[in-house]
């Protein structure tokens, strides 16, 4: 495993194996996306949503999670309050983007700001963590947060509509353990992100209180709550 | 009036895009206004593990036996099968449903 130099990293650049490459990291999450994807085509069918509307969200919206939430808000007709809920909605549940694509922040610093946001739009737990992982290991070429995420993209969205038209097929992921997809999948993402103890520390912190938050609060706030905790005391940890 | 225009549900569409986007920026955009000292940087540096640390910890706990036992399988894969992480979550995958099956 090669060592990383966190403090004079190899600069950041973009080429098109990179972008192969950063399909080919997400392909043991793939059976996974399906299922979800396909999963939430059958719940929007049976919110009523049509296919347009579905593909459209898949589409712009790219989060499997926050729309799922959702679509629990989701009653027809839409007014304005509930539009306004279903944006904040959507925020909350995402709001682990906000560091996610902070942590980001060394990687991708050197690249200019036009060709970084584009990249950003395409994060999602998935995306993130082939990224992460990636740089991690030593490397800098930025074209794996695309591909990775442009595969998921077309994933997300082509996979939900098998399942918006076959309908119970997929209504119940949990049966095959994919509802359990992004713990596991994190947790062997873990594995490669592993670099001394200084930083357990720090996650182990992120893991008390996120179980704690879970505890306390509704929601998805454990992991944002959970993860700066962890993250401010890494930064007080020294190791030299 | 943007309800006429464009059909409600395609606004509320319209509007959690517009939420996830700000989401997907914010993070990235805020880390460039603030200066990276080397507590900044190991704060970073730490974030990766502790996002997916914190994750993991309440999911699991929540699924109970199950999602113990294929946290655990998949761990054990990762570090046994040279970290071939493919293998590794199919194996975690296949616990969660056996377990389940077993009802565990």
């Amino acid at each position: 495993m090669t060592t990383s130099t966190p403090h004079r990293a190899q600069a950041p650049y973009w080429s098109w194996p990179g972008l192969i490459e950063g399909a080919r990291l997400t392909l043991p999450l793939l059976p996974g996306i399906v299922v979800f994807s396909a999963a939430f085509g059958t719940i929007a069918a049976q919110k009523g949503l049509t296919l347009a509307q579905l593909v459209l969200m898949n589409g712009i919206v790219f989060a499997g999670a926050a729309q799922l939430v959702a679509l629990e808000v989701w009653t027809e007709p839409l007014a304005l309050g509930t539009i306004v809920s279903l944006a904040v909605v959507t925020a909350i549940v995402n709001a682990r983007f906000v560091l996610m694509t902070a942590s980001l922040r060394p990687w991708l610093g050197p690249l200019p700001a036009w060709q970084v946001y584009p990249a950003l739009l395409l994060t999602t737990d998935a995306t993130w963590i082939v990224g992460a992982r990636y740089h991690a290991s030593g490397g800098a070429d930025a074209s794996i947060y695309v591909g990775a995420g442009l595969v998921l993209w077309a994933i997300w969205v082509a996979a939900a509509i098998p399942g918006y038209l076959l309908g119970a097929v997929f209504a119940d992921p949990a049966r095959f353990g994919f509802d359990l997809m992004l713990p596991i999948f994190f947790t062997a993402m873990l594995v490669q992100l592993w670099r001394g103890a200084r930083r357990a520390i720090g996650w182990t912190i992120a893991g008390a209180v996120a179980l704690a938050a879970s505890w306390l609060l509704p929601g998805w706030w454990f992991i944002v709550i959970g993860a700066i905790a962890g993250s401010i005391a890494g930064g007080f940890i020294h190791d030299d | 009036m943007t309800t006429d225009l464009v059909s409600g549900p395609v606004a509320a569409i319209l509007a959690m895009a517009l939420a996830a986007c700000f989401t997907r920026v914010s993070g990235y955009w805020l880390m460039g206004h603030v200066p990276m000292t080397l507590r900044v940087r190991r704060m970073l540096e730490t974030l990766p593990g502790a996002i997916v640390v914190a994750t993991i910890v309440p999911i699991v706990a929540k699924a109970g036996v199950p999602g113990l036992v294929g946290i655990a399988i998949t761990f054990a894969a990762m570090l046994l099968l040279r970290r071939n992480e493919f293998a590794a979550v199919a194996l975690g995958l296949t616990a969660v449903g056996l377990a389940r099956a077993a009802g565990l």
